[in-house]
């Protein structure tokens, strides 16, 4: 059987999601044995043509040469998984959807008309089918060496769509929001950090992005009797992964 | 007059994050222009920042650089910090220049193993050189894994740290967990002295430089995660609040970066610009082993970049340990700063340069506009004009090795573009 070929590809977005890939210090050079990796521009010059094996892709549509560029990466890969908040939501950046891009385009740009961008950011599953989205503002590690050991073996990921809380209550933490009021959105975000923010007395903040059918209307008056404003509670649901729907459903 | 033009195209510039084109005109044996085209899709943070909540921009700030979040989160915290009056000090402090330490460990490690690295040995990757020398890539995952460590332990993650917030930190690890880190930290300066050792031996294109030299300066101590003045080789110390009177930043037709220029002139931040302003302040071990690398007092050739690097990897290691050593919890672990109507700045030290952060916050506790100066966009000018020089000193050679070394000028910068494909266009024209 030939060497399966590993594509990342990168859109808009701000390389954090590949660099997981590097951040595998322990199973890098073991991944590179398993793998060819074909196309790998943050870490490579070496540049094969596809197609590709299995795909990874992080960052959003933001322009309409990236709207084109997805349709060809889809066309060259076998499997094609979206990893990370901006290729699964539109990322931060999708804020724009809310506003108006051309007045964001001229409090930065003294030129706006010089910039080619689409008035909305959206997810790769938007423009193309993709074959699995990983979670994650940034991805998790060791979710993304499950993905890549599931495709690899042509099996689906063993990934859990759960919420945070059950991550947080296996590790055996004091639930934040019940023991100190702080608001938490654990209750509503998928789960993969590994409650990665209560750990630190943090209200979880949903990097992650909504679970599947979170209950957000039952959390609202938790969020509004720990503090929060009307108005806070509108912005904590619009950060990394405003665009995606699951939360405002 | 006859005219031959020469086309060099290379259609992805890798082992950067960047997204680009770069066109030089050669007319009478003079470079007449060197654009470096960035075509960033832009995603409009100072837009976006506006209406939010002032303690939000650390965590949303970070998303503009997988690679370097702790420097926004960092700049950003001393920005609004600056703007609500308050001044951060003792362990907090320390414990955000260690987290900070964590940062320039792995990047740098990062950037010397797996981006630069190949450059100077002729390997595409270092997959590639692990075939031929597994033990030295090794050497610089564990220098990385180790960055990592401080990263996942003091922030949480090693990418968007979640446990940084204006003011300090939501939790300060135990002494016992810093303490089982210092146990990883060790073996990694051992790596860290090899790896300045190893890349001393490469061999440099000649290249000088006259850019001016800026750099957040602390007298505290060798400058990472803030400082009391900015630093230039050619005129006075200013004070941070008055950056923005200093560097301006320009469009460009051809890049979605803005150009920055220092009173109207080129110049550059980064390990150049540090080592050369602060070496001073580096540890006995740093400096001697930057006089047995061949550095001295300055150092001009963009090449070299790499040594700097390896040095101030050296310095972040045993930074590290020391803080680990004197470590005290914070109690409490952040101090509470409420809102104000204010202007605040805020600068630190990203492993690619100096970055500045500027919020304008109301007394409702919502930020009225936002300016971030990354190092890139500073950097910009300064590269190309690197790239004129090095076309200029180099166009007896063929289109392969030319095109190579302008992609090798621009990745001794490590910049930070965020972005994926690159189109590196070579036109030399000549009569």
């Amino acid at each position: 059987m030939d060497t399966p070929t590993l594509a990342v590809f990168k859109l808009a977005s701000c390389d954090g999601c590949q660099l997981t890939v590097l951040d595998c210090e322990d199973e890098l050079l073991a991944l590179a044995g398993r793998v060819r990796i074909a196309h790998f521009l943050e870490a490579s010059s070496a540049v094969r043509p596809g197609p590709y094996d299995v795909t990874l892709v992080e960052g959003s549509i933001t322009t309409p040469a990236d709207a084109e560029r997805i349709r060809q990466i889809r066309a060259e890969s076998k499997v094609l998984v979206a990893i990370g908040a901006c290729a699964t939501a539109g990322g931060i950046q999708a804020l724009r959807n809310f506003g108006d891009v051309a007045e964001f385009a001229s409090v930065v740009y003294a030129r706006p008309d010089y910039i080619d961008t689409l008035a909305t950011s959206t997810a790769i599953a938007d423009h193309v089918p993709v074959d699995f989205e990983l979670r994650g503002c940034p991805i998790d590690r060791r979710q993304l060496l499950e993905v890549l050991t599931a495709f690899l073996a042509g099996r689906k990921p063993d990934l859990p769509d759960t919420s945070v809380c059950t991550e947080c209550k296996r590790r055996g933490l004091t639930c934040v929001l019940v023991a100190d009021g702080t608001p938490c959105l654990g209750p509503v975000t998928h789960a993969g950090c590994g409650a990665l923010c209560p750990a630190y007395r943090r209200g979880c903040f949903g990097c992650f992005g909504p679970m599947a059918s979170p209950n957000v209307a039952a959390l609202v008056p938790r969020l509004r009797a720990a503090g929060m404003s009307e108005d806070e509670v509108g912005r904590v649901f619009r950060t990394f992964n405003a665009a995606s729907g699951g939360w405002s459903s | 007059m006859s005219h031959r033009a020469r086309q060099l195209k290379v259609s992805s510039l890798a082992r950067v994050e960047g997204e680009g084109a770069l066109r030089v005109t050669v007319r009478d044996g003079v470079v007449e222009r060197a654009d470096l085209q960035i075509y960033e899709p832009p995603r409009f943070f100072e837009a976006l920042l506006r209406g939010r909540g002032y303690t939000e921009p650390p965590d949303i700030t970070a998303r503009i650089c997988g690679i370097c979040p702790v420097a926004y989160q960092t700049s950003a915290c001393n920005a609004i910090e600056d703007a609500c009056g308050v001044r951060i000090d003792g362990p907090i402090r320390e414990l955000r220049r260690l987290l900070y330490c964590g940062e320039w460990i792995s990047s740098h490690a990062l950037h010397i193993y797996l981006l630069h690295a190949p450059d100077f040995l002729g390997y595409p990757d270092a997959i590639a050189l692990a075939a031929d020398h597994r033990e030295i890539v090794e050497r610089g995952l564990l220098l990385k894994k180790a960055g990592n460590a401080i990263l996942e332990l003091v922030g949480g993650r090693a990418i968007h740290p979640v446990n940084v917030r204006v003011g300090g930190f939501y939790a300060a690890p135990g002494r016992a967990r810093l303490d089982h880190l210092a146990g990883q930290l060790r073996p990694a300066l051992d790596a860290a002295i090899e790896t300045v050792r190893w890349v001393a031996g490469f061999g440099f294109p000649d290249l000088e430089t006259d850019h001016e030299l800026l750099a957040v300066h602390d007298p505290a101590g060798y400058a990472i995660e803030g400082g009391t003045t900015v630093r230039r080789s050619a005129g006075p110390d200013f004070e941070v609040d008055a950056f923005s009177n200093h560097v301006v930043e320009e469009q460009v037709p051809y890049s979605t970066a803005l150009h920055a220029a220092l009173d109207g002139g080129r110049y550059l931040t980064g390990p150049l610009a540090r080592y050369t302003l602060n070496h001073d302040q580096l540890s006995p071990l740093a400096l001697g082993l930057a006089a047995d690398a061949g550095l001295g007092s300055e150092c001009r050739n963009p090449f070299r970049s790499i040594v700097v690097r390896a040095i101030e990897t050296v310095y972040a290691v045993e930074e590290a340990l020391r803080l680990i050593a004197s470590y005290q919890p914070p109690e409490p672990s952040y101090v509470v700063v409420p809102a104000r109507d204010g202007v605040g700045h805020g600068l630190s030290e990203a492993p690619r340069g100096l970055l500045y952060h500027r919020y304008e916050i109301g007394a409702d506790g919502l930020i009225r506009s936002a300016t971030i100066v990354p190092p890139t966009a500073q950097n910009q000018a300064a590269i190309e004009e690197d790239l004129r020089r090095t076309v200029a000193a180099n166009l007896h050679l063929g289109d392969e090795p030319l095109t190579g070394l302008c992609e090798r000028t621009i990745r001794n910068y490590d910049p930070c573009i965020s972005c994926s494909t690159h189109f590196l266009e070579l036109t030399v024209e000549r009569s």
